[in-house]
């Protein structure tokens, strides 16, 4: 591909924090796209800008989590220092403990009797530390509580969270569903069906097939473990008024207007094959897409130079020194004798052929959803450790 | 030449399980070694968990279903298969195998227990998956497990990222609380039995990069903690070093910069004071960016494990990308 248009649509990431109407800003992307670092460059970049910010991240890398003063995992939002708060803003950052969370909501529904009693219930244990989707579905809840909270306080007028880091972005929107789904589906109701006033009843229509089923699932995972299923379906049951109901509320947050979707991608094929199935589900959600991050971009900044001409200067360099005009001490003109200059050309034409791929690449998505805002991120040399990297990623989301 | 300690590693391995962090190409890893042991003659199966249709994405063909499909045919007889495994048709094979389960089967698929199950109940789905790795990893031609020649010489998992790969890997573990008898928990024994022997290893992908190489590190630890053979860290995407010595040295002088425009000049090219600037920056974050893998690499050496290197693919695996990885793999002794 000779050239690469820009997108038609420049993402306006100032403009999206400076929107008082945008209380939440949800990043997503596939793993190892910088989602995390782009949340907290968003947050931080809002903050400065006098918003009033809560970032939630779930996994960052510990020396990201140490910029962010994040020493402990404790499931409460903690003041960053050293932010730049003459604008007014303030920032808070926090990581979610998944299992302290859902503690947190037995607790908070359910008496301590019974609250001691699901928390020691093994089938709770696992499900609260393990399950596949129990990241995702906590994510939200905490999005639900932090929400609730910045309303009722009015400690914070901005919430970005971050999403976990799964191969697919699109498991963040399906997994609390499905949990939630589950946890209310028909298996667990018919299960937890005795422990119920009337459950007899109930039970009675579908016997012959529940019996057959839990006896042919007791045989198979063990006796132990159906009792201590039913001891816990039937002791979330009698709690509060349905998982999925839950999910339902939270879900219903992400289609409010006032919430903003970024989703983030690295300049490779997978990652903004990701992008595209993300930002497709959300326009058949209805869910509001502010744009596309695209992270980690080749910089060129001697652009004016292209691949082809670099590597032709390089080539009558060589020549020029093969020739022996100026042996090895220089050129008429003061010049190296080529050498150090002709491997700056070659790298060159490396770095911005590799640009012009991912151009390619990018183009390819901007061509197939024109509709998305699209902006950039150079790649740093080395990873973002502090505050200062976290402002330079935000100047180049401004940008 | 291939390390002694690679061979060791290497040699008694039937089972290749590839982890790494999200991002550092597991997937093209996974189906480059799995390449380069089939071209060596080897009947293998590349099979994959998550159901991201990772495989049918890297060799370009139409989506996994429940079977074993050929992707490759060396011309040295081997063969590469592939599988995506899902949790639900795991469970009802299993179902029917153990239990000739007839009716109940779609007794416990109507009422929602199939996909209970396979979905929620904690580590069955995990016991699934690695199992039917294991049923692979095991069949022989005979009439029976155990009776005749094994069916495969070596198999390639496509394994969760790091982050999740011991919980993954640790089946025994995950279901011992909520399984305490039955099939379950005897499955989960033999298949921790395999995954501790010998011939299982585990590789690490990663990329020369902070948050990969410390995932990396991590994951050394934990696997090593929980007795898993660690097999080979694999360094993915290394680039090269386009600079010599004596250009770095070079970018380091106060005049590097009139050096570079009288080059240009000399050869006809028009530099501008931003094309200077912009060169002699390039060549100076490639040697921040040098000193940063260089760093990483020594990390990761520290280790002390068989190290394998990965050229960075230009075009990606599109186009011969994945027979090249394959290449540099035998190249450095995987066999």
């Amino acid at each position: 591909m000779a050239t690469a248009s820009k997108p038609l649509r420049t993402f306006d990431v100032d403009a999206l924090i400076a929107d008082p109407g945008v209380g939440i800003v949800v990043c997503c992307g596939s793993g190892g796209v910088g989602k995390t670092t782009t949340a907290a460059a968003l947050g931080l970049r809002a903050a400065e800008a006098g918003r009033k910010v809560v970032v939630l991240t779930i996994d960052p890398a510990r020396r990201l989590a140490q910029s962010l003063g994040l020493t402990e995992l404790d499931n409460t939002p903690r003041p960053v220092t050293e932010v730049d708060g003459s604008r007014g803003g303030s920032l808070d950052a926090m990581m979610l403990d998944m299992k302290r969370t859902f503690d947190d909501v037995v607790e908070a529904h359910a008496t301590p009797e019974k609250a001691a009693q699901i928390l020691a219930n093994p089938f709770y244990q696992a499900v609260s530390s393990s399950f596949a989707g129990t990241q995702e579905y906590m994510a939200m809840e905490k999005l639900g509580q932090l929400r609730a909270e910045a309303d009722r306080t009015g400690a914070w007028d901005l919430i970005v969270v971050d999403t976990p880091p799964s191969r697919s972005a699109l498991d963040f929107l399906d997994a609390p569903a499905r949990l939630g789904s589950f946890l209310d589906g028909r298996f667990i109701r018919l299960l937890a069906a005795p422990a119920r006033a009337g459950g007899r009843a109930y039970l009675k229509v579908f016997s012959a097939g529940v019996t057959l089923a839990t006896n042919t699932m007791g045989k198979i995972l063990g006796g132990q473990m159906l009792t201590d299923v039913q001891t816990f379906v039937a002791a979330l049951d009698t709690m509060f008024g349905g998982f999925r109901e839950r999910a339902d509320v939270t879900y219903a947050l992400l289609k409010e207007d006032t919430t903003a979707f970024v989703v983030v991608a690295a300049p490779e094929r997978d990652a903004l094959r990701e992008a595209a199935y993300f930002v497709e589900r959300l326009r058949q959600e209805g869910m509001p897409l502010a744009g596309l991050v695209v992270n980690r971009v080749q910089a060129v900044p001697a652009a004016t130079l292209t691949a082809s001409r670099a590597s032709a200067a390089a080539e009558q360099l060589d020549e020029a020194a093969a020739g022996g005009s100026g042996g090895e001490g220089g050129t008429a003109g003061g010049g190296s004798g080529g050498g150090v200059t002709e491997e700056l050309l070659r790298l060159h034409a490396e770095i911005a052929a590799s640009a012009e791929r991912q151009r390619a690449l990018v183009s390819r998505f901007t061509t197939a959803h024109p509709r998305t805002a699209v902006t950039e991120v150079p790649a740093a040399a080395t990873d973002v450790h502090d505050l200062a990297g976290l402002r330079a990623i935000g100047d180049a989301l401004g940008a | 030449m291939p390390s002694p300690a690679l061979i060791r590693s290497l040699a008694e391995a039937r089972l290749h399980v590839v982890t790494g962090k999200g991002g550092t190409g597991k997937t093209t890893v996974a189906a480059a070694l799995a390449l380069a042991l089939a071209s060596q003659g080897k009947r293998v199966l590349l099979a994959e968990v998550e159901g991201r249709q990772g495989i049918s994405q890297t060799f370009d063909v139409p989506p996994l279903g429940d079977d074993e499909v050929q992707l490759v045919r060396d011309p040295s007889g081997g063969e590469l298969w592939g599988l995506s495994v899902d949790a639900k048709p795991a469970l009802l094979e299993y179902l029917q195998t153990f239990y000739k389960l007839g009716r109940a089967g779609a007794a416990l698929e109507k009422v929602g227990a199939i996909d209970f199950a396979t979905t929620i109940a904690p580590g069955v789905r995990d016991v699934l998956l690695i199992g039917k790795v294991y049923e692979a990893a095991g069949r022989t031609a005979g009439p029976k497990r155990g009776q005749g020649a094994l069916v495969y010489d070596a198999v390639v998992l496509d394994a969760p990222p790091t982050g999740r790969a011991v919980r993954f890997l640790n089946v025994n573990n995950e279901v011992a609380d909520i399984a305490k008898v039955g099939p379950i928990k005897g499955q989960a024994e033999s298949i921790t039995r395999m995954l501790r022997a010998r011939s299982t290893v585990v590789h690490i992908v990663t990329l020369l990069e902070e948050m990969p190489v410390q995932e990396t590190l991590d994951a050394i630890e934990e696997l090593s903690a929980a007795r898993f053979g660690l097999g080979c860290v694999i360094v993915n995407q290394e680039r090269a070093a386009l600079l010599s010595e004596d250009a770095i040295d070079a970018l380091g002088a106060d005049d590097i910069e009139e050096t570079v425009r009288a080059d240009l000049v000399s050869v006809g090219v028009r530099a501008t004071g931003p094309m200077v600037k912009g060169l002699v920056a390039e060549g100076r974050a490639h040697l921040e960016r040098l000193d940063l893998e260089a760093e990483m690499r020594g990390e990761i050496l520290a280790q002390g494990l068989p190290v394998l290197h990965l050229p960075a693919l230009p075009d990606g695996i599109e186009g011969g990308g994945l027979a090249i990885l394959a290449e540099a793999l035998e190249g450095q002794g995987v066999a």
